[in-house]
């Protein structure tokens, strides 16, 4: 392993993944469409694994990436689910404008 | 020969699974050989019970008594309760009542019973009584004790109910049901309480302990207990052997087949409360009140029951209010301490009670259900040998000189009079009424002008009189099955007393019921001669003045019956005990359903139904509903906003401190 990054490369990391997760949940509010919804929420993914890499660095500590490997792996069964999903509700309405499924409310 | 013993509960056991079985064929034929299964059961028992005495006196007749071990029944951290059997002189009295008269009724069943549409219901029925009846007297713990209390409940009450499709048998089993069960439950507590003052429900440890525990070192909740249990179990007696104020069933009980009210309701069931007092008679010693309660009661019972003897019509009721009456004096008997009197009045009153019941089943047979004294006489002449039958054990119960019921009641009365004076001479009065209503039925029904009027029905059931084979008139029983067991009791009833009164002393005293005798020897002889004469010559008088109103001169009894009528009224009616009992547990018990069918409309339907369980529902629905709109972007901004909101005061936190 190589050695721990200093503390202000650390910011930057931890910036890049704030970014990243703040992006991400600012898409997925304004945006109507299921896929880019669903493009966000992985982005939001991203900036955590990006803080969990760049504090497993900094504390010489492997954890992290090991939990990076588990996120990874759950995000990829999640988008093959998440994406069948999607094409089965385009199927039902023919478009893929998460308005149409307002119905669903209690 | 002790190893016998396990024997005597399981043929019964097994004959109840034969005859029930038996009872499910088609064919009349296997159907009529039940009796004879039960019958050979029971006197198989009878057969061991002998073998079992046998060899207890074999073994020396040691007064710990033998434990024979039959399997171990149940056995959680210190509770042990073993199906195992304690064999003392008590046990072996029991034994040779239960089984000995068992024996005897089983086989006039078989004749009584013939004919009738449950007769292998009814036989299965009986082998379950003495099972649970032999559980009861041969068990070594009192959770035994309990089993076989609770199972001759059962038998009782199904047998009292045996005439299913007659509304008041059904009434009557039922009344007998829950009154036992206010007893039992006395019973149940008393049984817990001797668990938890001693740490053990075995008699081998119970009565040692009790007779050896100085009460009054006892403190706080443990000298509660020792006040409590003699209480406790005495209620459960009380209700089994129906002494005031638990007696109301017993009369009723009489609904039921007269072999039943002779077996089960006279010799034997109704006397186990005086086995259970007289067993534990150590334990109830630790509370003298309760013993002196016991007493009270039981003499209050004795008399109380035969003032109420004196004016019934109906032949059974008579000998249940007569066996309400003994049984009192036998209560009376162990509450003063005088358990070999008890005891053997017990015996004694097994043997005549029963004679009498089933002499009176066969006038009842005779008459074609016909049990109103008023509406019979003079039938000495039609059924002779019943006549003497019972003649043997009127004289018995009356307690006429050198019969058996002359013995027993004496060793009670002698007691009572040096111990407690009042009781004694309640017993003695009690004595005098007993040989009167005796001898006024015996001279009703046998004596006097031959006049009758035939009864309606056949079996608890009416019949059509010119179908029915009693249309010519009573008839004397056959011997065979009938009258041969009945002879067998009447030489019982004459000679039980003096031939059985040395061997009961010597059971009596190598048993756990053993009294320490103490007092005066020549006061107690003094004042049993005393008591012999003016009981025995008093009830001799007594039968001289039944024979001049029940027989010579029946125009004045009209007239003093007319005279005291308040009196015989309130007498014929039993004191309107039941009505009381009618106002006070009915009219309660409707008063309070009557505030529980108000609480119920107002509250638990009205408040708690609508209001709470109703909208409260409705209302948290309402609200949760304003947070789902079906907008996933409403949802993700929720979610961000609450992560947001959890942030910032982690971040607070960390800041501020």
């Amino acid at each position: 392993m190589h050695e721990a990054i200093s503390q202000t490369v650390l910011t930057h990391y931890l910036l890049t993944g704030a970014i990243l997760f703040t992006l991400g949940i600012v898409g997925f509010v304004v945006r109507r469409n299921l896929i880019v919804m669903f493009l966000c929420t992985e982005m939001m993914f991203q900036g955590i694994i990006v803080t969990l890499v760049a504090f497993s660095r900094y504390h010489m500590n492997f954890d992290g990436q090991t939990f990076v490997i588990f996120v990874l792996t759950i995000a990829a069964a999640e988008a093959a689910l998440a994406l069948g999903l999607v094409v089965l509700l385009f199927r039902r309405r023919h478009t893929l404008d998460a308005e149409a499924w307002s119905i669903m409310k209690g | 020969m002790l190893n016998m013993a396990p024997w005597i509960p399981t043929l019964p056991f097994l004959s109840m699974f034969v005859c029930g079985a038996m009872f499910a064929c088609k064919s009349q034929a296997i159907r009529n050989a039940t009796a004879w299964v039960a019958a050979a059961a029971v006197a198989g028992s009878f057969l061991c019970s002998v073998m079992v005495v046998k060899g207890f006196v074999d073994a020396g007749s040691p007064a710990a008594g033998v434990t024979v071990p039959y399997f171990e029944w149940i056995n959680i951290g210190d509770f042990h309760a073993n199906f195992s059997f304690l064999i003392d002189g008590l046990t072996c009295v029991m034994l040779m009542v239960v089984t000995g008269i068992g024996t005897l009724i089983t086989l006039y069943a078989a004749g009584y019973m013939s004919g009738d549409s449950g007769y292998g219901r009814f036989f299965a029925y009986i082998s379950l009584f003495i099972f649970a009846m032999s559980c009861l007297v041969l068990g070594d713990n009192l959770l035994l004790l309990f089993l076989g209390w609770e199972g001759v409940g059962v038998a009782s009450y199904l047998l009292i109910g045996f005439y299913y499709r007659k509304p008041s048998a059904v009434a009557a089993a039922k009344k007998a049901f829950i009154v036992n069960r206010i007893g039992d439950f006395g019973f149940a507590l008393g049984l817990m309480g001797t668990f938890v003052l001693f740490g053990s429900i075995a008699y081998s440890d119970v009565i040692p302990a009790a007779h050896a525990l100085d009460v009054s070192s006892l403190t706080g909740w443990r000298a509660d207990l020792a006040w409590w249990i003699p209480f406790l179990l005495m209620m459960g007696a009380f209700g089994k052997s129906a002494q005031l104020p638990l007696h109301v069933w017993l009369p009723d009980a009489m609904e039921g087949p007269t072999p039943v009210s002779a077996l089960i309701h006279a010799a034997t069931m109704v006397t186990a409360g005086v086995y259970m007092i007289a067993r534990l008679i150590n334990v109830f010693n630790m509370n003298p009140t309760a013993l002196a309660f016991i007493a009270a009661v039981g003499g209050m019972t004795a008399l109380f029951a035969a003032t109420i003897a004196l004016c019934q019509y109906d032949l059974k009721r008579v000998w249940a209010y007569s066996t309400l009456s003994q049984l009192g004096y036998m209560f009376l008997g162990v509450g003063v301490m005088a358990t070999t009197g008890a005891v053997f009045h017990l015996f004694t009153h097994a043997f005549f009670k029963a004679l009498l019941f089933l002499t009176a089943g066969s006038v009842m047979h005779a008459m074609a259900g016909q049990l109103d004294l008023r509406k019979m006489s003079g039938l000495f002449s039609k059924m002779p040998v019943t006549a003497i039958l019972m003649l043997m054990g009127c004289l018995a119960l009356a307690g006429v000189p050198f019969t058996a019921g002359f013995y027993s009641k004496d060793i009670i009365l002698t007691e009572a009079l040096i111990k407690a004076p009042v009781l004694g001479w309640i017993g003695i009065f009690t004595a005098l009424l007993t040989a009167f209503y005796t001898f006024r039925l015996w001279f009703r029904v046998f004596l006097g002008e031959t006049k009758y009027e035939m009864g309606h029905e056949h079996h608890g059931y009416p019949v059509e009189h010119d179908l029915d084979d009693h249309a010519h008139g009573p008839h004397e029983m056959p011997w065979w099955p009938m009258n041969a067991p009945l002879v067998v009791l009447a030489i019982g009833a004459i000679a039980a007393g003096f031939a059985c009164h040395g061997w009961m002393e010597g059971m009596i005293h190598n048993s756990t019921a053993a009294v320490a005798s103490h007092g005066d020897a020549e006061h107690h002889h003094s004042v049993h001669t005393f008591v012999s004469i003016v009981a025995g010559g008093g009830a001799l008088v007594m039968i001289a003045l039944a024979a001049l109103f029940h027989w010579k001169r029946r125009d004045l009894t009209e007239k003093i019956a007319n005279a005291f009528s308040p009196v015989v009224t309130l007498l014929y009616n039993k004191y309107y005990i039941d009505e009381c009992y009618n106002v006070l547990v009915r009219g309660v018990l409707n008063m309070i359903a009557w505030m529980s069918y108000i609480v119920d409309r107002v509250l638990v339907d009205g408040v708690l139904i609508d209001v709470v369980i109703g909208r409260t529902p409705r209302f948290v629905a309402h609200v949760g509903r304003m947070f789902q709109r079906g907008r996933l972007q409403g949802y993700g901004l929720t979610m961000g906003l609450g992560l947001a909101i959890v942030l910032f005061i982690m971040v607070w936190k960390v800041m501020a401190g």
